[in-house]
C-alpha cells in the first residue's frame, strides 16, 4: 500500500505554501471585538448618536481623513466623555482614544489615520453617565498603508 | 523637537465654540516596518496629546500607530476668557513639546 503519492505530496506542499503566504501581522476582526470589550467592559453598546465620517473609497491608505460627531449636548453634568476608534485589519486594533470635557462645546473630533487594508471601522462614544454608543463605517482602500514593506 | 502648525482664531466672542486645528511633524514610526537590514524599526510615535486652556485640561488624546505621520487633530472648545492655550505632544522617546497660542475673548 502506498501511503502518499507524489501528487499528494505536491498538493500538501502547495497548501502549506499558501498558508505561510497569508500576512501574519494583520489583526483579525476578533481582535477588534476584544479591544472594544477591553474599552467598554460588559456594558451594552447602543447604536445611534455617533456619526463616523470616512470616505467610502480611499486611494491612499497612508492618510485617510476621519471625523467623529456625537449628537449629544456638552453640559457640565451630562456630556460626551470619550471617543475610541477601532479597526479590523491593521496590525493593531486601536486607532485613537479622545478624551473630551464639557468645555469642548461640541462633540466633534477629526484626525487622519492609516489603513492597512479595506475594512470596517468602529467608533464608540462613552457619555458621562457611562453609556456607550457606536457607529461603523466600511472603507475600501486601493493602495494600503504598509504596502511598501 | 519638531515643527508645529496650530490654528486658533485670534479673537472670539464669549461663549462661542471655536475650532482648534493642530499638526506636528513627526514620522510616527509604527514598529511594524523593516529597515534595509531586515530588522524591525523600533516604534516611535506620539502617543499622547494634551490641550490646556489657562491651565485647565480641555482635551486629550491617546494615539496609536494607526495615526498618520505628522498627526493632525481637530477639536473644539468654548471661548470662555482671554488667555493662552497650551498644546503638548509626547512621543515614545519621552520627548514632550509644548506650544502655546493666545486668544482674545470679547
Amino acid at each position: 500500500m502506498i501511503l502518499a503519492t507524489r501528487r499528494d505530496i505536491l498538493r500538501t506542499g502547495a497548501a502549506l505554501g499558501t498558508l505561510l503566504l497569508v500576512r501574519p501581522v494583520m489583526a483579525k476582526p476578533a481582535d477588534m471585538e476584544a479591544a472594544i470589550r477591553a474599552f467598554t467592559g460588559t456594558a451594552p453598546i447602543n447604536s445611534g448618536k455617533v456619526e463616523l465620517v470616512l470616505p467610502a473609497l480611499v486611494e491612499n491608505g497612508n492618510s485617510v481623513p476621519l471625523t467623529v460627531n456625537v449628537a449629544h449636548w456638552m453640559e457640565p453634568n451630562d456630556y460626551m466623555k470619550t471617543i475610541a476608534i477601532f479597526n479590523e485589519k491593521n496590525p493593531q486594533p486601536n486607532v485613537a482614544i479622545f478624551h473630551l470635557t464639557p468645555r469642548a462645546g461640541r462633540a466633534t473630533v477629526s484626525t487622519r489615520i492609516r489603513l492597512g487594508d479595506s475594512q470596517k471601522l468602529t467608533a464608540i462614544a462613552q457619555l458621562s453617565d457611562g453609556s456607550f454608543w457606536s457607529d461603523e463605517a466600511e472603507v475600501i482602500v486601493t493602495l494600503p498603508a504598509c504596502a511598501e514593506s | 523637537m519638531a515643527r508645529t502648525l496650530i490654528n486658533v482664531p485670534p479673537t472670539a466672542k464669549r461663549g462661542e465654540v471655536i475650532e482648534i486645528k493642530t499638526l506636528i511633524s513627526h514620522p510616527m514610526e509604527t514598529g511594524f516596518r523593516t529597515g534595509p537590514d531586515g530588522a524591525l524599526i523600533p516604534r516611535d510615535i506620539i502617543h499622547r496629546f494634551v490641550c490646556t486652556y489657562n491651565g485647565e485640561e480641555i482635551f486629550s488624546a491617546d494615539l496609536f500607530p494607526a495615526i498618520t505621520a505628522n498627526p493632525f487633530i481637530t477639536f473644539t472648545t468654548v471661548a470662555t476668557e482671554s488667555g493662552e492655550l497650551a498644546l503638548s505632544w509626547t512621543d515614545d522617546k519621552g520627548q514632550t513639546q509644548t506650544e502655546t497660542a493666545k486668544i482674545t475673548v470679547e
